[in-house]
């Protein structure tokens, strides 16, 4: 019987196993290949926060998601048509989430008594016939085969067994005609030296596409044609190495090296770590003693005339709330990164949310305005990071930049931009006194109504900042009401004036309908699908994207009097709905899920539709 | 760095215009004149000299010094200072701290800024007491101190600074007294020159919520209650009358005129042991309060490192570029 191809536009699987098993890593060669081979795509690794929970366990499942698509896509779908489960754990936890008909392929060789009765199953499920109604199921003796395929190397059999995922892949590899090239090669640059481990792997590899193409389980493969993207270069990018690139850009375009201070948390440890290694580029890392201390540092880092940059999630930016105050009152130029996670308190440290808005913009005493910017996807973390830099370093402010679990984690192929044609940024320290006779550090420009930046060193311009109320030009300590007040408003002031700098929002769709969908930060991609679909079964539905939260760019007001309805989907209880209700006066309702997960964009179709039919 | 064209400096350079606000009478007084004038001293431009301070009575210091300055947050000097003097090594970077501040709130960056040996001067104004918030007891008031938060006597004992300091690996530590003005010249002298983290306590009196704390140490007794560390010099104090032997680690005073000179301890600041053992001293029953340098020792500091990991980074890779890094990795080309 010869074997069938079938092209789709699209499609999602999942692998899913043990913390150890590799999935993540699997994952990511899959990612790599169906980056090179030209599909649009959109990832979602879901990983526990335990490092190695108890081998077999609910808990310890890590699973990783990617939708391809010949199409644009905007987001890493909820529903796999392909589960690849390594044991009983991971297929009881995600067997619920596959769509009807799909197909699950099982390494059955860990399906031991002992496995299912950890997960919970009572009978085998691949023996009693729950699942064969609803899913092609496809058993396969993973390690049964791996060792097989390494006979004769000179490799423990615990070591052998690892393999297993790369006999995995090799068979979605053959569903759906990826080469193998690419993992081949990156498996001899990851596993140098260790040639016996490099040979396992390969073989193991090449025996699951191997198995797909010999076994006649596989009667279809599957072609997923190129996407039509944009012409360029393109590399794969998850949104923590955008940021973190977009911040060496920003320091590479301002002329100032560039400074971190900052404490590990998940999920924002990954910038930290791959700022430490581009010390050629001059970049200082200072991992702190705690998150204060890194905030601290980053405020006497700007001080002294760095980019200055901290990064962390909820938690951390919670701790740091009194030295951010500190940043706004001295209005100094920094970056703080919330890659926001679950909360409250520790929560859900792996999982995103967008629950960290209202912190942003409230969580310090007095009034202490900070400009929010959030990136939309993973790629655009690296023009938001650029944008966060310019900003600070215009108006000299600490700018609050809101990513997420997801953006983080999440990528996407990304055309790689040429940093001459980013925005300039112009940065000017201070050098000469700015009135007849004084150096006046608070001694405002007329436009941005930024302050000066002269830093130690600059002789004749020796001055004082600190945490008590300034005196308005001179900076001195003043306890006087009026001029209170008036700093008060002027940091206020200075703030909104950062709408005059920021771009017009674009409108996808028409600019009057029954429905504005309208967002921030990563539900970008399910609102964008959603907007998308919707059109294309002929409603009146439009979508708009703030980057700027704060301020609210000066155009969004005009453009939601023209819909009849407002829906602001978030992964929080609605928190820029609130502000939308507040700022506009305008009855909008949100859509709001706070599972740990992305939204997904058939519940939004849905949420529409209820409301405008 | 010293710049021997430096134009030479007087005090009156490095007073602010800023009124000075302590109450009359308020030990910080002399340690700001002391500093003022030691300054102009160390041959170094006034440009490059940075006072950072936390929150209580001693951190408004900076207000009052014409250097760069910065007045942050209750406990965070150690941090900020790190920051400044990681981002622009070339400057002398001072923290003025206090016990509240820098052992209570900000214990914890107190103790990392000194555990990396990065070169930042830390005075640390000691009154036992917390003056600003009007009198609570403070981490090194003594047991049983009556505040208006410790109405019945508090109950908690107090830590000893420079045993802290050299358990966090410090490698200059010294104590000082507002009034032994002299001294604390040479101390500060001392912490400029040493080539990383440096602490100094600085005992200082509190006339308004704890008169007196250190009259033992600056009244008519203080030559008998006090002993002036040197370096390389036998332990003699009280005019040299008394001296202090070790029998075994523990440590005794001894009558002068009953013992020989070459029995008495030798002061060796490069010797950790001896330093913990005289940081015990601290508040002793038996022994005088030792002043002086306690430790003192070289040591590479974090600051030097980072310069030096940078730069053998681009000697090995080559400066980096942005676009070329951009350019790395797997990439594919679209049409």
């Amino acid at each position: 019987m010869g074997k069938t191809f079938k092209t789709i536009d699209e499609a999602v699987i999942r692998f899913a196993g043990d913390s150890g098993d590799g999935m993540q890593l699997t994952g990511g060669r899959f990612t790599e290949t169906t980056a090179i081979v030209g599909n649009d795509l959109s990832t979602l690794p879901d990983f526990p926060a335990e490092i190695r929970a108890p081998a077999g366990s609910l808990a310890g499942v890590s699973a990783f998601q990617i939708k391809f698509s010949s199409k644009d896509i905007h987001t890493p779908g909820v529903n796999p048509d392909v589960l690849v489960a390594m044991n009983p754990a991971a297929l009881k936890v995600h067997q619920k989430e596959i769509i009807p008909g799909g197909t699950l392929i099982i390494n059955t060789d860990a399906f031991t008594k002992k496995n299912l009765k950890f997960a919970g199953y009572e009978s085998n499920p691949i023996e009693d016939g729950s699942l064969d109604d609803y899913f092609t199921l496809i058993p396969i003796e993973m390690n049964k085969m791996v060792t097989a395929a390494c006979e004769g190397l000179d490799l423990s059999p615990k070591l052998v067994g690892r393999t297993k995922n790369l006999f995995a892949l090799g068979i979605l590899f053959y569903m759906y005609d990826r080469p193998l090239d690419a993992t081949e090669a990156w498996l001899k640059k990851k596993f140098k030296g260790k040639d016996a481990i490099i040979e396992a792997n390969t073989r193991a590899l090449n025996a699951g596409y191997n198995y797909g193409d010999t076994t006649e389980l596989f009667m279809t493969r599957y072609k997923v044609e190129k996407a039509s993207l944009p012409s360029g270069t393109y590399r794969n990018m998850n949104g923590n190495l955008a940021a973190s690139l977009g911040l060496l850009a920003a320091s590479e375009r301002s002329g100032l090296k560039l400074f971190y201070g900052g404490y590990p948390i998940t999920p924002a440890s990954d910038i930290l770590h791959m700022l430490a290694i581009w010390k050629h580029f001059g970049v200082q890392t200072f991992q702190a003693e705690d998150e204060i201390a890194g905030i601290a540092s980053v405020i006497g880092a700007a001080f002294a005339g760095k980019l200055a940059v901290t990064a962390t999630s909820g938690p951390g930016i919670a701790l740091k709330g009194e030295s951010l105050g500190l940043g706004v009152i001295t209005e100094l130029p920094m970056v703080v990164i919330n890659v926001q996670r679950g909360g409250p308190s520790t929560g859900l440290p792996t999982k995103t949310e967008q629950s960290d808005l209202n912190q942003a913009l409230y969580g310090r005493n007095g009034e202490a305005p900070m400009p929010v910017i959030a990136p939309a996807t993973p790629g655009d973390c690296f023009y938001a990071a650029y944008e966060a830099c310019r900003i600070a370093l215009k108006f000299m402010t600490p700018v609050m930049f809101l990513s997420d679990g997801y953006l983080a984690n999440g990528s996407e192929p990304w055309k790689i931009p040429n940093v001459d044609d980013l925005e300039d940024i112009d940065v000017k320290f201070a050098h000469d006194k700015n009135s007849e006779n004084d150096f006046l550090p608070y001694l405002r420009d007329e436009d941005t109504l930024a302050r000066p930046w002269a830093i130690p060193g600059t002789p004749g311009l020796e001055h004082r900042l600190g945490g008590i109320e300034k005196a308005e030009n001179t900076g001195h300590v003043s306890y006087d009401p009026e001029n209170h007040h008036r700093m008060v408003e002027l940091r206020q002031e200075k703030v909104n004036r950062i709408q005059h700098d920021i771009p017009p929002l674009e409108v996808f769709g028409e600019d009057h309908g029954d429905m504005l969908v309208l967002s921030w930060g990563g539900t970008y991609g399910a609102c964008r699908s959603a907007v998308e679909t919707l059109n294309e079964e002929g409603k009146k539905v439009s979508h708009v994207h703030l980057r700027w939260i704060n301020p609210l760019p000066k155009d969004l007001g005009e453009i939601i009097i023209g819909f009849k309805n407002v829906l602001v989907p978030e992964i929080n209880l609605g928190q820029l709905l609130r502000l939308i209700r507040s700022e506009y006066l305008v009855d909008a309702q949100g859509l709001n899920l706070v599972r740990g997960r992305p939204i997904g964009a058939s519940t939004i179709v849905e949420t529409v539709k209820k409301t405008i039919g | 760095m010293t710049d021997v064209q430096a134009p030479l400096l007087t005090k009156k350079d490095f007073e602010s215009d800023q009124a000075v606000r302590w109450c009359p009478g308020c030990g910080d007084y002399a340690i700001l004149a002391q500093t003022q004038k030691n300054m102009p001293t160390f041959g170094r431009k006034r440009e490059e000299f940075v006072f950072v301070s936390g929150i209580g009575c001693s951190s408004r210091f900076p207000y009052y010094m014409n250097t760069y300055g910065f007045h942050s947050i209750h406990g965070r000097a150690p941090a900020v200072a790190t920051g400044v003097k990681i981002a622009n090594p070339d400057l002398s970077v001072w923290v003025v701290t206090g016990d509240g501040d820098g052992l209570s709130i900000g214990g914890n960056h107190f103790m990392h800024v000194l555990r990396r040996n990065m070169d930042v001067n830390i005075l640390m104004f000691n009154n036992r007491i917390y003056g600003l918030t009007k009198g609570q007891y403070s981490p090194t008031s003594e047991q049983g101190k009556k505040t208006k938060a410790s109405p019945y006597g508090s109950i908690d004992y107090p830590l000893n600074p420079p045993s802290l300091a050299l358990g966090a690996q410090a490698t200059f530590v010294a104590r000082t007294i507002d009034r032994w003005q002299k001294h604390m010249a040479a101390m500060l002298e001392r912490s400029y020159n040493h080539d990383g983290g440096s602490f100094i306590e600085i005992y200082q009196n509190c006339n308004i919520f704890n008169d007196g704390a250190f009259e033992e140490y600056t009244g008519a007794e203080k030559f008998s209650n006090v002993i002036e560390l040197k370096h390389g010099e036998p332990m003699v104090f009280a005019q040299g009358t008394k001296g202090i032997k070790l029998d075994g680690f523990k440590p005794k005073v001894v009558d002068m005129e009953k013992n020989s000179i070459d029995d008495i301890l030798i002061h060796n600041e490069t010797d950790l042991d001896l330093a913990h053992i005289i940081a015990n001293w601290t508040s002793h029953p038996t022994l005088p309060e030792p002043i002086g340098v306690i430790y003192c020792i070289d040591k590479t500091t974090y600051n030097q490192d980072i310069v030096n990991q940078i730069e053998s980074a681009i000697e090995a890779k080559g400066p980096g570029n942005v676009q070329d890094l951009l350019n790395s990795g797997d990439t594919w080309v679209v049409d």
